[in-house]
């Protein structure tokens, strides 16, 4: 086996002025502290697909996604080399807003995490911190939390209480709320990490399913641990193993003829 | 097969008498309270009346009532936490929220503590050194209160930091990832959610403030005055003081008097203490997660 990790994905499609890919990082290195978390990270992340990491724990796929939005960078001992280009502009340029990358950029946990306040007032929320003066008119509010929770699927069962404490929810709709509010800010790329981990059996095949509607609009990357919801619900997988990406290809290639003998073995169970 | 076994029967004894040990220190705290208190009911309620609240003393403080004195606590502690409850919020924000994990921090928070542990009678030559001499207030409310609020800083940081903390990290994730700044976050998310530790922290400080002597008796309270003071630049009678003087300084006291001063400073903190906890517990039924 040769270490160069296998990369069938970059030569189809051609380019047609839009980008093609929405992510495209560049020899990324990162170090926590002196331990080194990514070695030579080369991804391209096709626009509009759903893209899901899959890997080990430890493998370093949560990091990834934690720098794609740079809130990695929090924790203060974290050390990066090489470039991730967004749309074409490396978001590690010192003349890059974080604002405006978390504005583009969404993430969505593990754990669902709304905010102690109302359902309206979590949908609104990114909303408003990115208008001046924290207030648009009502009509206008309205209208875009109507669009975002229909959008997250949501809308039916809580248009009617609208008001109600987020944290009352059930998780499946605490997750979808937090889906829900990263979109009135409109961003391009939607990063999840093990977005259903929390999950009982329904809500996860619900959150999927709503995953599944977004691509397209969004550019979806996620994290999973759960090899059969990376192989049901995404278009093109990674495997990541130890710091490095060992193959990226379509999601069915991948788990029908993988081309790494780590991917066999850790698809089939082997380890991991 | 499932009967008690000797050994059984001992270690169970054991722990019962651990248990009782237990429940007997518990109840050994709670007396001093109400020897405290049942004593000054039964030898100061009878001077207890709204006429002792409100009039002045006469006499030469061996009758009348202690309305300078009430009226004058009142100033020192609002005065104290008008200025060090914008203070600790201010800078426990910071530490909390802003200030990494440096010698910076670490620094300021070896300070706090040890603030914390100065003795009061230190805060008071402090408050006369700087508020009295260096800035020229004069024995004057102000001074007083400066000290006192110099005192009560390290509390206030200490409980507004401790409910900061409170706040769970997922909310300002949650925060952070949607763009919001720091400031927005705390604004919007951490403060609501922080308000009622806050608030509690505050109370109780204020019943601590109310019964200091020490820090004032230098500063600017005064052994007894008969006019109410005009402006935080004139002294003041206090509670606490005008207590140790009728108990000790004036000849001549009737036994019931200092009791019932004593009630009522008591009183007040209880009072506080009471909405302080009514007050946590009504917040914390309103915030759920």
């Amino acid at each position: 086996m040769s270490d160069k990790p296998v990369n069938t994905n970059t030569s189809e499609a051609p380019e047609n002025g839009e980008h093609q890919f929405a992510i495209d990082t560049q020899n990324l290195d990162l170090w926590y502290g002196t331990f080194q978390a990514l070695f030579d990270v080369n991804l391209k992340i096709r626009q509009g697909m759903i893209t899901s990491m899959i890997g080990p724990s430890g493998c370093g796929k949560s990091t990834y996604l934690r720098s794609v939005n740079r809130i990695n960078e929090r924790l203060g001992y974290v050390r990066i080399n090489g470039n991730i280009n967004v749309f074409g502009n490396n978001i590690y340029d010192p003349a890059v807003e974080l604002v405006q990358i978390r504005k583009e950029i969404g993430m969505v946990f593990q754990r669902p995490n709304p905010l102690p306040a109302s359902i309206r007032d979590n949908v609104l929320f990114g909303h408003r911190i990115h208008n001046k003066h924290m207030k648009t008119n009502k009509a206008e509010e309205e209208e875009i939390v109507e669009n975002a929770l229909r959008t997250v699927l949501l809308w039916d069962k809580v248009k009617d209480n609208l008001n109600r404490k987020a944290t009352q929810l059930s998780l499946e709709e605490q997750q979808k709320l937090c889906i829900a509010r990263l979109l009135p800010v409109k961003p391009k790329i939607l990063l999840m990490d093990e977005p259903c981990s929390a999950l009982d059996p329904k809500g996860t095949a619900a959150v999927e399913e709503l995953i599944w509607e977004l691509r397209g609009e969004y550019t979806i990357l996620i994290v999973t641990h759960n090899m059969a919801q990376a192989r049901r619900a995404s278009e093109e997988c990674i495997f990541m193993l130890m710091g490095k990406v060992m193959e990226h290809t379509a999601t069915e290639d991948l788990f029908v003829t993988p081309a790494k003998k780590e991917t066999a073995d850790y698809i089939e169970g082997r380890f991991g | 097969m499932f009967e008690e076994s000797a050994l059984n029967a001992r270690n169970k004894k054991i722990q019962l008498l651990w248990r009782t040990l237990f429940l007997v220190m518990t109840l050994l705290l709670i007396l001093p309270v109400l020897v405290i208190l049942g004593t000054l009911i039964a030898k100061g309620g009878s001077v207890i009346s709204m006429e002792f609240l409100f009039t002045y003393p006469t006499d030469g403080m061996t009758a009348g009532g202690i309305f300078p004195a009430l009226f004058g606590t009142v100033w020192l502690v609002s005065l104290a936490l008008l200025i060090s409850v914008p203070l600790g919020v201010a800078a426990a924000i910071y530490l909390s929220e802003y200030a990494g994990e440096n010698w910076f921090s670490r620094l300021i928070n070896l300070a706090i503590i040890n603030l914390a542990g100065v003795p009061s009678i230190v805060h008071a030559l402090f408050g006369v050194g700087a508020f009295v001499v260096f800035f020229g207030f004069g024995t004057s409310i102000l001074a007083a209160s400066l000290t006192l609020a110099i005192m009560t800083l390290p509390v206030v940081i200490v409980a507004t930091k401790e409910s900061l903390d409170a706040v769970p990290l997922a909310f300002r994730e949650a925060c952070w990832n949607m763009g919001a700044t720091r400031w927005q976050t705390i604004r919007k998310v951490v403060l609501p959610n922080a308000i009622s530790g806050i608030l509690t922290g505050v109370i109780l400080e204020v019943s601590r403030t109310t019964g200091e002597t020490a820090p004032i008796m230098f500063t600017g309270a005064a052994f007894f005055l008969p006019f109410l003071p005009e402006s935080v630049f004139d002294q003041t009678m206090a509670m606490s003081l005008h207590l140790f003087v009728v108990a000790t300084q004036v000849p001549g006291v009737p036994d019931a008097l200092p009791y019932g001063v004593a009630l009522v400073l008591v009183s007040m903190v209880l009072i506080m203490n009471s909405i302080s906890i009514g007050f946590r517990v009504y917040l914390r039924g309103q915030k759920k997660w």
